[in-house]
C-alpha cells in the first residue's frame, strides 16, 4: 500500500496517541487541517492495507505482572528457518517470532522468540518446549532475560515525507 | 529508569484491556462507543483510561505499525561494560530514533530498536551512537516476521 503525505502525518500525530475528548478523530486531523471523516477512512484504509498491525490500547507488558520476559534465540540451517519459525509461531507463550540477519561470529543467532511470563522459572520451562516443538534441541541457542528497562516508547518513523 | 510495579487491575479494567487492544472503534464517538459496549459510562470510561495511562498500565492509545510499512528499524545490541551500562544506555535512549531500550542478561547486554525515515538514517545513527560509545553495535535487521504483536491478556 502506498502512504501519501497526510497518511505519513497521521501516523505521526498518532504516536503521541489518540486524545482523551469525545470527538478524538476530529481532534487528531484538526491541526493537519484534515476532516474527522476523512481521518477515520484513512486509518480504516491503513488497517485494511496492513500499515497499521494493530490498532487500540497499547499496554506496557510489566504493569500486567508479565515480569520475566526472555529472548530466545537460536542459530538454525537457512533451509530449515521458516519450518521452525512457523512451529514457533503457533506456541501460545511466544509473543513474537523474528528471522533476522545474524552477525557470526559475534552473534551466530538468526531465529528471535520473545517468551513474556510471569516468573522466571515458567519461561526457563517454555523456552526448552518451544526448543523441543521446533526440533531445535541440539541448535547453538540462548535465553536472554530482560533486566532493567531503559526506555519503552511507540516507534517514532519521523512522519514528515518520507514515502515512496 | 521506570520504577516496575505490578499494578492491580479492577474487573472494569481488566475488561478494557481484553476490550481495547484490538479494533479500536473507528468511529466519531470512539469512546462512547467503547463504553456501551461494556456496559459503562463514557465519562467512566475516560476517567478509567486516564488512570490506566498515569499507572503506565497504557501507554497510549494508537497504532502499532507494520515494521518497514513506513520508514525502516531495525533490533541493535551492544556489548557494553557493567560499570557503563547505565550511562551508555541513557546516551542511546537519547536518541528520538530510539525506542524499546533494554538491559539483557549476557555479554551483550544493551538491546535497543531504532527507528527511522529510512534504513540509510537508522544506520547512519548506529554509527552514531558506535563513533561517540567507541562500542561496537551490531544491527539485527528483520528478515522475516513468523508472529507479530497483537496484544497481551490481562
Amino acid at each position: 500500500m502506498d502512504l501519501d503525505r497526510t497518511d505519513a502525518a497521521l501516523l505521526a500525530a498518532l504516536e503521541d496517541g489518540l486524545p482523551l475528548v469525545a470527538r478524538p478523530y476530529a481532534a487528531l486531523g484538526a491541526p493537519l487541517g484534515v476532516g474527522e471523516r476523512e481521518v477515520i477512512a484513512r486509518l480504516e484504509a491503513l488497517v485494511a492495507g496492513g500499515v497499521i498491525r494493530r490498532f487500540g490500547l497499547v499496554v506496557r507488558h510489566h504493569e500486567l505482572g508479565f515480569k520475566a520476559n526472555a529472548m530466545a534465540v537460536f542459530a538454525v540451517p537457512t533451509a530449515e528457518i521458516a519450518a521452525a519459525g512457523r512451529i514457533l509461531a503457533e506456541l501460545a507463550f511466544v509473543r513474537l517470532c523474528y528471522r533476522r540477519r545474524p552477525q557470526p561470529p559475534t552473534w551466530p543467532y538468526n531465529l528471535f522468540c520473545m517468551i513474556h511470563g510471569r516468573d522466571r522459572a515458567t519461561v526457563t520451562a517454555q523456552a526448552r518446549e518451544a526448543a523441543a516443538a521446533a526440533g531445535l534441541e541440539a541448535v547453538p541457542q540462548d535465553l536472554l532475560f530482560s533486566r532493567r528497562r531503559f526506555k519503552q516508547r511507540g516507534a517514532r518513523y519521523g512522519g514528515r515525507c518520507h514515502v515512496a | 529508569m521506570d520504577d516496575i510495579r505490578e499494578v492491580p487491575l479492577s474487573a472494569a479494567a481488566t475488561a478494557l484491556l481484553a476490550r481495547g487492544q484490538r479494533e479500536f472503534p473507528l468511529t466519531p464517538a470512539p469512546y462512547a462507543a467503547l463504553a456501551v459496549e461494556l456496559g459503562m459510562d463514557e465519562d467512566e470510561l475516560l476517567t478509567l483510561l486516564r488512570d490506566l495511562l498515569d499507572a503506565g498500565v497504557i501507554v497510549r492509545i494508537g497504532a502499532v505499525v507494520a515494521p518497514h510499512r513506513t520508514g525502516w528499524s531495525t533490533l541493535a545490541a551492544m556489548r557494553v561494560p557493567a560499570f557503563a551500562l547505565a550511562r551508555v544506555a541513557a546516551f542511546v535512549a537519547e536518541y528520538d530514533e530510539v525506542n524499546h531500550c533494554y538491559e539483557r542478561e549476557h555479554e551483550i547486554n544493551l538491546w535497543f530498536v531504532a527507528t527511522g525515515p529510512s534504513e540509510r538514517r537508522v544506520r547512519s545513527i548506529l554509527h552514531d551512537i558506535q563513533y561517540r560509545t567507541q562500542l561496537a553495535v551490531i544491527a539485527l535487521p528483520l528478515v522475516e516476521a513468523f508472529k507479530l504483536d497483537l496484544g497481551f491478556a490481562a
